[in-house]
């Protein structure tokens, strides 16, 4: 009666088998490494570059290096964190524009692991140290924008279809436009229903004044706040490429947040910086009919701007915008060849160039302003005069102060700008050495408790003890596998679940040995009495694992970042255990009891 | 090897109202302390920043306090935290005018203090993210309390589902009781610390009333809270030695955790004490006074509310 067929032996022993494999990997733990990707797609990591790595390598005496190509990225493998950086500065001198160099960490475990997908834990930035930040994007910002945009464009083309309108401005949720009789006022509200599909009308009279409100529909602003948290996410994506992080983690929280985490970050300053840095670039014209000095009495004309130049030099511009940074290529520091001065070279899209183009020849003579708007503030870089028509898309601008502002602003024009700005509402930053320290505290957290456990154990219950021990052992192993081969990410608070469901998970065996004890008194045989142990305890070990787990459910579905991590290790364990507590030390009780017919005691 | 060798049943159901009674006044305590000095809520939930660091010696509070108003942050609690040079700065939240940049402005002070001060650590949230955190906080634990209450339920009986979530609320509140009592700061790994005594200590109510539903088809002649004895006495072993390992191994993070797990570690222990003690003296007493019969589980034809005929066999 206590005997498993071999089929469940041998399954058990391939579970056991395969638990195992794929728990090593963590115990080979990481090397350091330099991993160089192309950021352009012009470029690509092939085995040209790795020659090149090398023998750059080679040239520093960086010889004790192993340089490997995975997907499109260069690994260079280091023996450890002192070449790691030298390693790095020299490949960052030679490999300046278009690749990202990052500092990472890659598994050193052997290669045929590596081949069958067994990868160590992922851990988290409280265990590997790095940045967390929850970044919230200002939706009013986004509102505002886009009705300025919308206001902009109803002025000209009102203008353009000969209907007048006596006034039209934006505030906080909608345009307003002023109408001097109800015919325009139709006549202004059948166009602008035809053109545009995303604004609701409602009219209003006053005495006098026929007014026209129109407002973003419901489905338009929601569209709106979706596309703008995308297009935030794909420009931060594309900073932290830039900056140089490997495995960054950039993903949507909620409706309008963002998570960012950036392992093995020590910057944090910079880090936040770029990523914050909400630049964009502006081409307006400037006014030179007005008068400039009245302007900065404080009579500035309704359509313009009054800004500073970088000389000092008051400049009215206009409101209008020409042209945004949305339509860049691409941008690169560099100087101006006559000159010598610091300047960005962009390039422009096919769309952008043609628009470009056009403003240039139609504004022959005139001057343009070339604003930098970051946080909603303009600055204006330059204001140069128009000589002739550019055509081909390619821009240079001038009017930076030094090389680093050249290089600063080319990176944050080529990243892109963000649909809207965006605050961090929550930062958590943890350093390396407390990393690597609440490693060890973790691991030693569960190694003394685990040997206190099991030493009981095997004492209190003797060859039981032993099996439960045995099954303890299993437990772990195959929780560790399981979060291996799920790629889930382990944090500290997730080493204490790791502790805790050890902890609990001996309760079923505790239950099952008890329940042996307990019919043997009662005088059943041997056999009989293992046999109801086990059978008579599921029921209980079942319905008690089942209500943890709802705990855990409950726990991962609400909680936030290192709780999410404890929740999912919580739930995890409980299924192993409930496995290997029973399953697993039954087998070794039928293995050890099983087969003897007369048995006359056990060992518990 | 054998601790429990219990001869005869103990009669815990005659000392039921003098536990019944020492709990309610350790409830009545908890809820006091709640009530009168509150949890001592971590950043976690109020928002605001916590920036741990090291220098390279040891420094004085006061310089850096100086410092940081000099910076125009007011408010900073200054502490030495372990080491002379490793120092705790708390900047509560209505400080806070420039959110994310805060934590900047302070390394900067310090770093005219120590130009090789190191950060070990900092956290910010904001006030709007507390507040969230708190409010999923509060929402998991009633989902948890819910979801056990219903599962119970369907297994057992809607008396038995009441008698443990009662029990298991108690513990928890006790928790909390004593955060507040002594001042502990209750974080967000402390809360998942408490959910997790929550699923845990239902475990033991399970136990337990599992075997009361075996004597209770078992044991036909025997009377209601004697057959509550024995199922108590008879998985007594069981309770000590399981709760013993657990304890075990959450002591081994009090000792070894740091202080990440120190508070986490904390809740779980006075968790586990109070769920041996609730789930035997407080969920069977209760069971009790909810007049739990025979007839609950004996005739599955009569169809109750919730009976089951699932569990052990006669």
């Amino acid at each position: 009666m206590n005997r498993f067929p071999l089929w469940k032996n041998l399954l058990i022993g391939i579970i056991l088998l395969i638990g195992i494999i794929y728990s090593l990997p963590n115990l080979f733990g990481e090397s350091p490494a330099v991993q160089i990707s192309p950021t352009r797609a012009a470029f690509k990591a092939d085995a040209t570059l790795q020659q090149e790595v090398a023998d750059e390598l080679h040239a520093a005496h960086l010889d004790d290096s192993r340089v490997t190509l995975s997907g499109n990225t260069v690994l260079v493998r280091l023996p450890n964190t002192d070449t790691q950086l030298k390693a790095k500065d020299v490949l960052q001198s030679r490999f300046r524009d278009g690749y990202s160099i990052a500092l990472n960490l890659v598994p050193a475990s052997p290669a045929w692991l590596t081949a069958i997908g067994a990868k160590p834990m992922y851990l988290g930035l409280d265990l590997r140290g790095g940045v967390h930040f929850l970044l919230q994007v200002d939706m009013q910002a986004v509102l505002t924008k886009t009705l300025q945009r919308n206001t902009n464009d109803l002025r000209s083309q009102l203008r353009e279809q000969r209907i007048h309108y006596t006034g039209i401005d934006n505030n906080t949720n909608g345009v307003t436009l002023h109408f001097a009789d109800a015919t325009t006022r139709s006549e202004a509200s059948r166009f602008i229903g035809n053109n545009y599909p995303d604004l609701q009308l409602t009219e209003q009279n006053l005495p006098g004044d026929f007014i026209l409100q129109a407002t973003l529909r419901a489905d338009a602003l929601k569209r709106l706040q979706e596309n703008a948290v995308q297009q935030n996410i794909t420009t931060l994506r594309n900073r932290v490429n830039e900056l140089g992080v490997a495995e960054p983690v950039i993903q949507q929280q909620g409706a309008d947040r963002v998570v960012v985490e950036l392992p093995g970050v020590q910057d944090t300053a910079k880090a936040k910086e770029i990523l914050g840095r909400t630049a964009s670039l502006e081409i307006r014209m400037v006014d030179d009919t007005h008068d400039i000095a009245a302007a900065v009495q404080g009579q500035v004309p309704f359509d313009d701007d009054l800004y500073t130049e970088r000389n000092g030099m008051p400049i009215l511009v206009n409101k209008t915008v020409l042209l945004t940074g949305d339509y860049i290529t691409d941008a690169s520091p560099g100087f101006e060849q006559q000159s010598g001065q610091p300047a960005v070279h962009v390039n422009l899209d096919a769309r952008g160039a043609r628009i470009f183009r056009d403003l240039t020849r139609d504004n022959v003579g005139k001057r343009m302003a070339i604003l930098l708007v970051e946080k909603n503030k303009s600055e204006v870089i330059t204001a140069p005069v128009i000589r002739e028509e550019i055509g081909g898309g390619r821009v240079q601008i001038t009017g930076m102060e030094s090389p680093q502002e050249a290089s600063d602003v080319a990176l944050l024009l080529r990243a892109g700008a963000l649909a809207a700005p965006m605050d961090i509402v929550e930062e958590r930053t943890v350093g390396p050495s407390l990393g690597v320290d609440n490693i060890r505290k973790g691991f030693h957290s569960n190694l003394w408790g685990f040997i206190v456990v099991i030493s009981f154990m095997m004492l209190y219950y003797r060859m039981f003890g032993i099996f439960s021990a045995l099954a303890l052992l299993c437990n772990g192993i195959l929780l560790i596998a399981l979060l291996s081969l799920l790629q889930a990410t382990l944090t500290l608070p997730g080493m204490a679940g790791i502790a805790l469901t050890l902890g609990m998970a001996i309760d079923a065996n505790v239950l099952i040995n008890e329940r042996i004890r307990e019919e043997l008194r009662l005088g059943t045989t041997p056999q009989a009495a293992i046999h109801a142990g086990y059978d008579r305890a599921w029921g209980t070990i079942l319905d008690s694992n089942i209500t943890t787990f709802i705990a855990g459910v409950a726990l991962f579905w609400l909680g936030s970042g290192p709780v999410r991590g404890f929740a999912m290790v919580f739930c995890l364990g409980i299924m192993t255990s409930m496995f290997s507590a029973v399953t697993i030390s039954r087998a070794l009780a039928n293995l050890v009891y099983g087969r003897r017919h007369r048995l006359s005691s056990v060992s518990i | 090897m054998e601790f429990f060798r219990i001869k005869h049943d103990i009669p815990f159901m005659r000392y039921g109202k003098i536990t019944t009674a020492i709990s309610l006044l350790t409830f009545l305590f908890a809820i006091w302390a709640l009530t009168a000095k509150g949890l001592n809520l971590g950043i976690d939930f109020t928002g605001g920043t916590v920036i741990e660091t090291v220098f390279t010696q040891p420094v004085h509070t006061d310089q850096i306090r100086q410092k940081l108003e000099q910076s125009n942050i007011h408010n900073a609690t200054v502490q030495i935290f372990g080491a002379s040079n490793d120092i705790l700065i708390r900047l509560p939240v209505k400080d806070i005018h420039n959110n994310g940049k805060t934590s900047e402005i302070v390394i900067s002070a310090l770093k005219t203090i120590d130009p090789a001060v190191s950060l070990r650590r900092v956290d910010f949230v904001g006030p709007q993210v507390g507040q969230e955190l708190y409010d999923n906080g509060a929402l998991a634990l009633m989902v948890v309390a819910g979801g056990i209450l219903i599962y119970l339920a369907l297994r057992f009986e809607w008396r038995f589902a009441l008698a443990a979530i009662i029990a298991n609320i108690h513990d928890v509140v006790i928790i909390l009781g004593c955060f507040a009592f002594f001042q502990w700061e209750f974080n967000l790994t402390v809360l998942a610390g408490v959910l997790a005594v929550l699923g845990y200590s239902v475990n033991e109510s399970v136990v337990v009333f599992d075997r009361i539903r075996e004597n209770l088809r078992k044991m036909r002649k025997t009377a209601i809270p004697e057959i509550i004895d024995n199922a108590i006495t008879t998985t007594m072993s069981r309770t000590v030695i399981t709760h013993g390992m657990t304890e075990t191994m959450v002591l081994s993070m009090l000792l070894f955790g740091g202080d990440a797990l120190h508070n986490f570690a904390l809740a779980l222990t006075i968790g586990i004490l109070f769920g041996i003690y609730s789930s035997v003296l407080v969920a069977s007493p209760l069971l009790l006074m909810l007049g739990v019969k025979r007839e609950h589980f004996i005739k599955p034809v009569a169809s109750k509310t919730g009976v089951s005929n699932n569990g052990a066999q006669v």
